[in-house]
């Protein structure tokens, strides 16, 4: 076992307990951080693919923007610990079915032979230009219909927010 | 081995001459706060005062560190403080300090992580900061505190668009986001404050917003929040707030140099391009630590004299004009550089 | 009620950058400037007129104590500063016909407030505001100046008030008093 394998254990165990983490405390600020570790933890594991800008970004979008805003958010409404709920046998089935679903459709990827991928293609190295160029080029539309689909859910919200203006 | 034994002495003189620089940026801020106002300001400990830094330090080691019964989490309110303060140390590292350091058969880049997603590492670790703020804020558990962390995260957020969209013209007109690159491209071509100033401006007003120096500094505000987020603070833990500031200017201050001011290079025969002889080299840290030094003083220089903003001439600032003013920045660049590239 | 119209304000005022400019200039220019500090304890402020800073007791130029113990003084004095236990002259000494003197002189420095009310009610001239105005010490009673202490602040006092001693005019072998400017003048010339 080399350094990587080492830090790549490392990383992904500290994931999953702040993964656990996230939905096990009852206090929101502690998930709210829990959920900030953890994507500090993928960024680490995207260092160790050398795949730099995609944990550069990992950190900057997730971790140093949204997850300020959900904190921000909790601040300001300023949510308690949440009570134990009792169990309801609906929600229990309808978890346990969307689980099981999951389960199958890990292992039905899993079990496919390995094909050649994107990142192996690349030798791992995914710089900037070798993720943008394809955005501009190769996905031009779905990069424009996921800006359209942003700036409309944007609208909504200003519009809701301001609705006693008219 | 070899390699890690380099790495490890630039790292440390990294940190090293980072936090002296801090340590005496607090000092300069005092002296330079009394010249303007016609005082002469600390001069007591040591000759001309030098010593102040230590004497400060001493004081805040010896300081009791007060917990207040009202706290709302121990864990959060211990830990606020170092969260400020790390980001600052770590973005440092791809900060480029020299060219080459020629010494005993090894060319030392002047740079210690030499990543090519330099600036965007940078905003990265930089946007972490804000945690310290808010959580600090909110751990305290009381109303100047939480003020101060609330507006520090929104301001934060606002002008970090600011400051990740006005750079972008620099990177196009450049070709590359490594840091130690677009120096180079500076040194062989020009200083892009030259092509790009309203994106200088941008960048300033933008970097004073995000380290909270006044005019922006709304989340300490004195006289209204009574220090903001920092309020209940005491010992090194203020201190560390304290020095997390000044290293996130020195952080600002270096980009500044790198980005629009040709970092270690000057225009002059044999500084203008990568070093081959360890005086070279040398001199080229040293034209970048003048630079910074510089910004550094201008940093001081507004704070004792423009009034602090109100918060939605603040906020209109950012997202009314600074936003818009980017946005066709980066169009009008794109043509230019598109035009000049064809035609 | 009165309107005041905002001014209209020119582009470039609204943009807020000549007078940023403007002000950082104004900043700048300050910096070489002289400077108006004083470094306290080694560069003393001047002392204008009649400061009143600490009282103390005098002794005449021959070095008598000149306080009789009319406790004028103890009385007048508004936040009861002064303490006097009165006593006697010896009868053998010199000066034995004024009778009294205090036995014990006491001044709290804490609570004194240099208003200077004992210094002219004092119909001896016996005691006087000096100049000292740094009074530190560090404990209360350290600060509770006592007859010996006050004597040793206070020295001889060159004038020609020894109305005890010589009535009528001074003999002429007494030695020379300077003339002692009025207290109005003084203050006038204030």
């Amino acid at each position: 076992m080399n350094v990587h394998d080492i830090l790549f254990w490392v990383f992904s165990i500290a994931m999953l307990v702040c993964g656990v983490m996230v939905i096990a405390h009852r206090n929101p600020v502690n998930s709210a951080m829990s959920l900030v570790l953890l994507f500090a933890f993928m960024a680490g594991l995207f260092v160790l693919l050398e795949a730099f800008f995609l944990a550069t970004i990992q950190v900057l979008v997730y971790a140093g923007a949204v997850m300020v805003l959900f904190l921000f958010v909790i601040m300001l409404l300023d949510i308690r610990a949440s009570v134990l709920k009792r169990l309801r046998w609906l929600g229990l089935v309808g978890a346990l079915l969307v689980s099981g679903l999951l389960v199958w459709e890990i292992q039905q990827v899993l079990r496919q032979p390995a094909v050649e991928s994107a990142v192996e293609a690349k030798g791992l190295a995914l710089g900037l230009s070798d993720v943008v160029k394809p955005l501009f080029t190769q996905y031009m539309l779905p990069v424009q219909l996921t800006a359209l689909l942003l700036l409309a859910a944007m609208v909504g919200v200003v519009l809701l927010s301001k609705r006693d203006l008219q | 081995m070899n390699e890690l034994l380099i790495h490890l002495l630039k790292i440390a003189g990294v940190i090293g001459v980072m936090l002296g620089i801090v340590a005496y940026t607090v000092l300069a801020e005092r002296w330079v706060c009394a010249w303007m106002q016609d005082r002469i300001g600390p001069n007591r400990v040591g000759p001309f005062g030098i010593l102040q830094p230590l004497a400060d330090g001493l004081k805040f080691i010896f300081k009791e560190d007060v917990l207040p019964r009202h706290v709302r989490h121990k864990f959060y309110f211990t830990v606020a403080p170092m969260i400020t303060m790390v980001p600052a140390l770590i973005t440092v590292a791809v900060v480029p300090w020299g060219s080459y350091l020629p010494v005993l058969g090894h060319n030392i880049k002047g740079v210690i992580a030499d990543l090519d997603v330099g600036i965007l590492f940078i905003f990265a670790i930089a946007s972490l900061g804000v945690y310290g703020i808010v959580l600090a804020g909110w751990s305290s558990n009381s109303k100047y505190p939480f003020l101060g962390g609330i507006r520090s995260s929104a301001q934060m957020i606002s002008y970090e668009v600011c400051l990740g969209l006005s750079v972008v013209p620099v990177f196009m007109q450049a070709g590359t986001l490594n840091l130690w690159n677009v120096v180079l491209y500076q040194a062989e071509h020009t200083w892009l404050v030259w092509c790009q100033p309203l994106s200088f401006v941008i960048f300033m007003v933008s970097a004073f917003a995000e380290t909270n120096r006044t005019p922006f500094d709304l989340p300490e505000a004195e006289q209204e929040l009574v220090g903001g987020y920092h309020t209940e603070y005491s010992s090194m833990k203020f201190a560390m707030f304290f020095l997390g500031e000044y290293a996130n200017m020195f952080v600002a201050s270096a980009l500044m140099a790198t980005l629009f001011f040709g970092g270690w290079s000057l225009p002059v025969a044999p500084l203008n391009a990568p070093a081959t002889t360890l005086a070279v080299g040398l001199a080229h840290v040293g034209v970048f630590l003048a630079k910074t030094l510089f910004f550094l003083f201008v940093f001081i220089w507004v704070r004792w004299t423009l009034p602090r903003f109100r918060y939605d001439q603040l906020m209109t600032l950012g997202w009314k004009v600074f936003v818009p003013l980017t946005i066709v920045n980066i169009l009008v660049s794109s043509v230019v550089l598109a035009v000049m590239e064809n035609g | 009620m009165m309107k005041v119209a905002r001014p209209e304000l020119s582009f470039w005022e609204r943009t807020n950058i000549p007078q940023i400019l403007k002000g950082m200039w104004l900043t700048i220019r300050h910096i070489p400037k002289r400077k108006f500090t004083r470094q306290y304890p080694e560069e003393k402020p001047p002392l204008y007129g009649d400061y009143r800073g600490a009282p103390t007791l005098v002794r005449d130029p021959e070095g008598r104590v000149k306080c009789v113990a009319c406790q004028l003084c103890e009385f007048v004095c508004p936040p009861k500063a002064i303490r006097i236990t009165p006593g006697f002259r010896d009868e053998g000494r010199p000066d034995a016909d004024v009778e009294k003197e205090p036995q014990e002189f006491e001044i709290d420095m804490l609570r004194c407030i240099y208003c200077g009310f004992c210094e002219e009610v004092c119909p001896e001239e016996a005691i006087f505001l000096q100049r000292d105005f740094a009074i530190a010490g560090y404990s209360r009673e350290e600060l509770k100046f006592n007859k010996q202490k006050l004597l040793e602040l206070g020295g001889v006092r060159e004038d020609s008030i020894w109305k005890w001693k010589y009535k009528g005019a001074p003999p002429p072998d007494a030695p020379a008093a300077p003339a002692r400017e009025p207290r109005i003048q003084a203050l006038a010339r204030r």
